[in-house]
């Protein structure tokens, strides 16, 4: 900026000036309109009632009759769909058993990319490069296809089956596909670069000086790992576990495709509230309490 | 502890990578298989892929998703590109804050809430669903990663550059042009590349802010994969999946050409 108001005359400064305003509203207009004023929208809706027409609640407001017809609007509106919500056990059931869901998800991925990362992070270095590569490659590739990988997997005539009862570990085909385990593998498996990646980083930097100063002292390397290691990781425990639980809570795509008709998750009430029941102001609401969840939840982190 | 790699740390790895890459590889290697089972192996075919060129709606689907790809992905760096200057180079101004939260919220924002709280804009001003308003969806929701990919560009180069050709009395938008855009080219095509695999991925926001005529090709998959699974879906995926891992790996390579 120093050199530039060295160089500019007033005139320039004045033109400059009202370019740098146009840069500015031109995405700001965009997110405004696009982001901010159809969450606004969400909100005005979870306070509407359902209706028979189109769209399917009322009150509307029309635009064209201004401040009037949002007044009127206004005095129409109700916290009935938030006192539905706390009612009817369907949702906060969905809100309960998505939190179960994503958290036992989140382990698992844990579990499998701990020692992923930790490899990794222990490996030669000329090759860390190209691991971390090979671990975000996946992620490029449409999860859609991802999840849908899994279903010959899992199936009872799968080839995970075939394969445990060629080697005769089970005698009969274990039924996963449909149920709440195959939901918890498809997201850990979906999401594990995103718990790989920070805990890798986390890792890398460890200052292994401090582990060879223990075991000089005679450490064991499963006590060095279990005093030194872990404790100096969390930091990137947190932030894999952070960045997997929270797309996984409104998760839809998974439960749909892999779990059964009794998976209950949020994300998948809302969307049959809104295409099947119709019910496009309770689905507002739904959505309203999601936000305030992720919001609360970041807030504590 | 230089003492190489241990036999925990190379079976960790080895494994961690077979979870991570063998369901890929099974779905690869069915996509040519000539049984219509996905599970039972019936010999070698390439039929599924023939059979792909002669569904119709699939490949509507697929030129559906091209058009909203390009025009979306495009529009979004054009955006998101401007959207990082204001980040990097506006310094302060009334509602900084607000416009970095709307950067950085949608990125951890869930598709549904996305979708439907865009679809639920498009109902209120009346625009018919279609082509447009998933374009316009999309560009929104890719912009925000465009912003922050090419934000962290700006950041990182030298600024004496630019301040040197505005002290030569350069014009900001031809220093912009002829200075910055070429040093943060390597950000701004990661970001038309993320925005457009971010399309192919995306079947939430597609699905609430879609219209008659406009399935995009993840809404056909998944509208199938409910159907049951198809050596033909196999194909499908497979194709994509070689088209992304072949965009990746050039895109990687010339990066590391660039800084090298």
């Amino acid at each position: 900026m120093r050199g530039l108001l060295q160089g500019l005359g007033r005139t320039q400064l004045a033109q400059k000036l009202g370019g740098r305003w146009l840069v500015i509203a031109l995405p700001y207009a965009w997110l405004l309109f696009f982001f901010l004023i159809p969450f606004l929208i969400v909100i005005k809706i979870s306070f509407s009632q359902s209706a028979i027409s189109i769209p399917p609640y009322s009150p509307t407001i029309d635009l064209a009759e201004g401040w009037a017809s949002i007044r009127d609007a206004f005095s129409q509106f109700s916290f009935d769909n938030y006192v539905w919500l706390t009612v009817y056990d369907l949702y906060w059931k969905s809100y309960l058993s998505s939190i179960m869901i994503a958290g036992i998800s989140t382990v698992i991925s844990l579990l499998v990319g701990y020692p992923l990362a930790y490899g990794m992070a222990r490996g030669p270095s000329h090759w860390r490069a190209t691991l971390v590569m090979l671990v975000i490659l996946p992620f490029w590739t449409s999860f859609l296809i991802r999840v849908y990988a899994w279903i010959g997997i899992l199936k009872n005539e799968g080839l995970l089956n075939q394969f445990l009862l060629w080697l005769g570990v089970i005698d009969e085909p274990l039924i996963i596909l449909n149920t709440n385990w195959a939901v918890y593998i498809g997201i850990a498996y979906s999401y594990l670069p995103f718990m790989v990646l920070p805990l890798y980083a986390t890792l890398e930097k460890l200052d292994m000086s401090l582990l060879e100063a223990v075991e000089d002292l005679g450490c064991p390397p499963w006590k060095a790992f279990w005093q030194v290691t872990l404790p100096l990781s969390l930091p990137g425990i947190a932030a894999g576990c952070f960045l997997v639980f929270i797309p996984a809570v409104g998760e839809f795509v998974i439960s749909d495709i892999l779990g059964g008709f009794d998976t209950l998750m949020i994300g998948k009430t809302l969307w049959v509230e809104f295409f099947r029941n119709l019910d496009w102001p309770v689905a507002s609401a739904v959505a309203v309490i999601l936000v305030i969840l992720i919001v609360l939840f970041q807030n504590q982190q | 502890m230089n003492r190489g790699i241990s036999w925990f740390n190379i079976t960790s790895i080895v494994l961690g990578f077979a979870f991570l890459y063998l369901p890929i590889v099974i779905l690869v290697i069915f996509s040519f298989n000539a049984s219509k089972l996905v599970t039972v192996w019936g010999g070698f075919s390439t039929k599924w892929y023939a059979a792909l060129l002669h569904n119709q709606q699939l490949l509507d689907a697929a030129w559906v998703t091209l058009r909203v790809g390009f025009s979306a992905a495009t529009i979004a760096t054009v955006l998101g590109t401007i959207g990082a200057l204001v980040m990097a180079r506006m310094g302060r101004f009334p509602g900084r804050s607000l416009f970095s939260g709307m950067v950085y919220v949608p990125l951890v924002m869930l598709d549904v809430i996305l979708g439907l709280s865009l679809l639920l804009l498009f109902v209120t001003i009346n625009q018919d669903r279609g082509f447009w308003t998933v374009m316009l969806a999309h560009t929104t929701f890719c912009m925000c990663y465009v912003t922050v990919v090419v934000q962290s560009r700006l950041v990182g180069f030298d600024r004496s550059v630019e301040e040197a050709a505005m002290d030569l009395r350069c014009p900001p938008v031809k220093t912009f042009f002829l200075i910055t855009l070429p040093l943060i080219l390597p950000g701004v095509l990661a970001g038309w590349m993320l925005s457009f695999t971010l399309l192919l991925d995306d079947l939430i926001i597609a699905s609430f802010t879609t219209g008659p005529g406009a399935t995009t090709l993840p809404m056909k998959i998944y509208s199938q994969v409910r159907l049951g699974v198809t050596p033909e879906i196999n194909a499908v995926c497979t194709i994509l999946v070689g088209l992304v891992t072949v965009g990746v790996v050039t895109a990687s390579i010339t990066t590391k050409r660039r800084e090298i």
